[in-house]
């Protein structure tokens, strides 16, 4: 790294700034991976480095533990994939004793994704994480289709959302992100609706209600019937939800959905987002966004772009 | 430690039906890999299969590692297609191997279809040479008969229409095997169907037999980050858990696992 860095000085060019700030969460490069996709943090380590990484978003934690749906809860779909994991996880005592030690030494920020079953499950979460130590943000699950009370309801009702977001708000000193269900006709709406509660970012899109069916058997080819679609099959639908999302509020945007190359992140930067995070494309190339960060690099200096601010928001239209 | 690996294909050829041996040049995975453990393969050239595949490793040789499969969907073909020289990208070891063979104990390698192939690599380690019964609709799907009897093993067969062997199920011949040698003590080496895994494990319990059973499951990551494919059992506190058949299995003592819908066993 150093030796490519005093060739590039060394033949006169800076290399770019790639640093970016997500409502006071500082991160050395704007590509993370997503939250379910990339475990409690530990999984990958012989794969990919993730001090290299902008930021690590672990899967969603709730106060108890929980063990999700039935197999199969996942179905490969053309570009894409259905999943109805439901949001298993050991509960947040757990969580803190045995993964936060490897999470507050990988040298990335640190995001934890949380879900509740009532306002009050978020709070509890959101202030056991607020004294672990080590968590540099929470990113509030408001929309995962996969459990009847997993959020989604908040998610999608504008009341309900305020309330659950300023009583978190209330409850913990550390940067606020709002995962946004995609699954609503106005996410500018929504989006302002987080700014106004106190919310410090929002992260767009989670999975797109979806199913498929086995036609021999006749069954679904999920056990929990239904479940969400991710990959690269609804990656346009999250470009627009974060172009729409970016227009309607000044929160900065962490744009989610079908990212597995460069462009696809470029297109997210254009249209506003801060941040983005690689969720599917990490199982079939788990070093995807690392790729993309490397590839960012030479983006922005080939480009003549000094940094991230220079690309942000730049959409001609 | 697992390794992506991009490997050569060094040779990919039809063996009978639709089975098929993959040759992958390997240095990491094949220098590392242990009877048991599988691999997660990239399928070239269709972006839009957005998951990788999980093999077993069938054996390793030359500095290749061998994959044995059968060709029954969309990824499966495209790896058929793929020619010599060809690089495919590889992740692995995965998930945990068989355990040492018991060496008082007389193994008894149980196989339907191509979970032959996950037991080659326990019949070359296994110090003591056992019987290996191999199961499968027909003829056709009899894998590996005579590799196993050259590397020692007696193999006996069953198919269920009786175009091989025995007609019946593969659980026949391992019942007509414990009736045969009442005082023997047993270990069980499986890998199927799940319902031929569970007439296994039940026969096992039974008798007081330990038997290792390895599963398939639907997987999404491989490497135990997103939870798809899940398996409950019991851990020694008799406490019922929730693990990742990529990373505490695939190879499960029969005991520990909890079987769906069977009260007998919950
Ligand atoms: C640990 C493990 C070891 C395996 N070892 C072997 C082996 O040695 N030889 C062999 O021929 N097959 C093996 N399989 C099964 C093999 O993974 C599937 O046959 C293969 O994924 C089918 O892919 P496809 O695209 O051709 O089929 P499709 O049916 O089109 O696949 C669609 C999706 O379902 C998944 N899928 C389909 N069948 C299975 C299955 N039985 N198990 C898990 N996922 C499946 C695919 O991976 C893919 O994501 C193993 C599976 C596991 C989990
Ligand atoms: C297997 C799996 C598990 C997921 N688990 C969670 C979760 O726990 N919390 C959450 O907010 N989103 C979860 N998601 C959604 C992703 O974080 C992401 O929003 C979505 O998959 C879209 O991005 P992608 O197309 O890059 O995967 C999960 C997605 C997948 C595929
Ligand atoms: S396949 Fe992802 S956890 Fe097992």
């Amino acid at each position: 790294m150093t030796e490519i860095g005093a060739e590039r000085r060394a033949a006169g060019r800076k290399e770019p700034d790639l640093s970016t700030d997500i409502g006071g969460i500082r991160m050395k490069n704007p590509v993370m991976v997503a939250s379910g996709t990339f475990g409690f943090g530990p999984e990958y380590a012989d794969l990919v480095e993730p001090d290299r990484l902008g930021g690590v978003i672990v899967k969603g934690i709730s106060l108890d533990p929980a063990a999700g749906n039935e197999p199969p809860r996942l179905v490969e779909v053309p570009c894409g994939l259905i999943n109805s994991i439901g949001l298993q996880n050991p509960g947040v005592e757990y969580f803190v004793r045995e993964y936060m030690p490897f999470l507050r030494d990988c040298g990335t920020t640190v995001i934890v994704n949380i879900w509740g079953r009532s306002i009050e499950e978020y709070r509890l979460v959101a202030i056991r994480l607020s004294e672990a130590g080590g968590v540099d943000g929470l990113e509030l699950n408001l929309s995962c289709p996969n459990i009847r009370e997993g959020g989604a309801a908040f998610g999608t009702d504008a009341r309900l959302l305020r309330q659950v977001v300023t009583e978190v708000r209330a409850s913990t000193d550390l940067p606020l992100i709002v995962k946004l269900s995609p699954n609503v006709p106005d996410i500018g709406e929504l989006a302002v609706i987080c700014e106004q509660a106190g919310a410090d970012a929002v992260s767009l899109i989670n999975t797109l209600p979806a199913m498929a069916v086995d036609v021999e058997t006749r069954r679904p080819r999920l056990g929990n019937i239904s479940g969400g679609l991710s990959g690269p099959a609804i990656h346009p639908v999250a470009v627009k939800m974060v172009w729409e999302a970016t227009r309607a509020c000044a929160l900065p945007v962490i744009g989610v959905g079908g990212v597995s190359s460069l462009a696809d992140a470029l297109e997210f930067f254009i249209v506003g987002a801060r941040a983005v995070a690689v969720g599917t494309a990490t199982f079939s190339n788990p070093r995807c966004a690392l790729e993309i960060v490397d590839g960012l690099r030479e983006y922005l200096a080939g480009h003549g772009l000094a940094g991230m601010d220079d690309l942000i928001g730049t959409l001609e239209t | 430690m697992i390794y992506m690996e991009t490997c050569r294909v060094e040779d990919n050829r039809g063996v009978g039906g639709e089975y098929r041996i993959l040759v992958l040049r390997s240095e990491q995975i094949a220098g590392s890999v242990l009877p048991g453990q599988f691999v997660h393969v990239r399928i070239p050239r269709r972006n839009d299969l957005v998951l990788r595949r999980p093999f077993s490793v069938f054996r390793v040789r030359n500095g290749c590692m061998e994959i044995f499969y059968k060709v029954v969907g969309a990824g499966t073909r495209v790896l058929a297609e793929t020619r010599r020289h060809a690089a495919l990208s590889v992740l692995g070891p995965l998930g945990r191997a068989f355990p040492d063979a018991d060496p008082d104990a007389e193994p008894v390698l149980v196989a339907g279809g191509y979970g032959a192939a996950a037991l080659y690599m326990v019949a070359e380690a296994c110090r003591r040479r056992g019987t290996v019964l191999l199961g499968g609709a027909s003829a056709g799907d009899i894998l590996l008969g005579t590799e196993f009897e050259s590397l020692g093993w007696r193999v006996e067969v069953a198919t269920e229409d009786g175009s091989l062997g025995l007609k019946g199920r593969v659980t026949d011949l391992l019942d007509a095997l414990i009736a045969r040698r009442p005082g023997e003590h047993f270990e069980f080496f499986a890998c199927g169907p799940e319902g031929m895994l569970r007439a296994v494990a039940r026969r096992a319990m039974q008798k007081g037999v330990r038997a290792w059973l390895s599963f398939d499951r639907r997987m999404g990551c491989g490497v135990g980050a997103c939870l798809a494919c899940v398996l409950d059992v019991r851990d020694e506190g008799g406490r019922r858990r929730r693990v990742r058949v990529c990373r505490e299995g695939p190879v499960f003592e029969a005991g520990t696992v909890v079987w769906e819908e069977d009260p007998g066993n919950d």
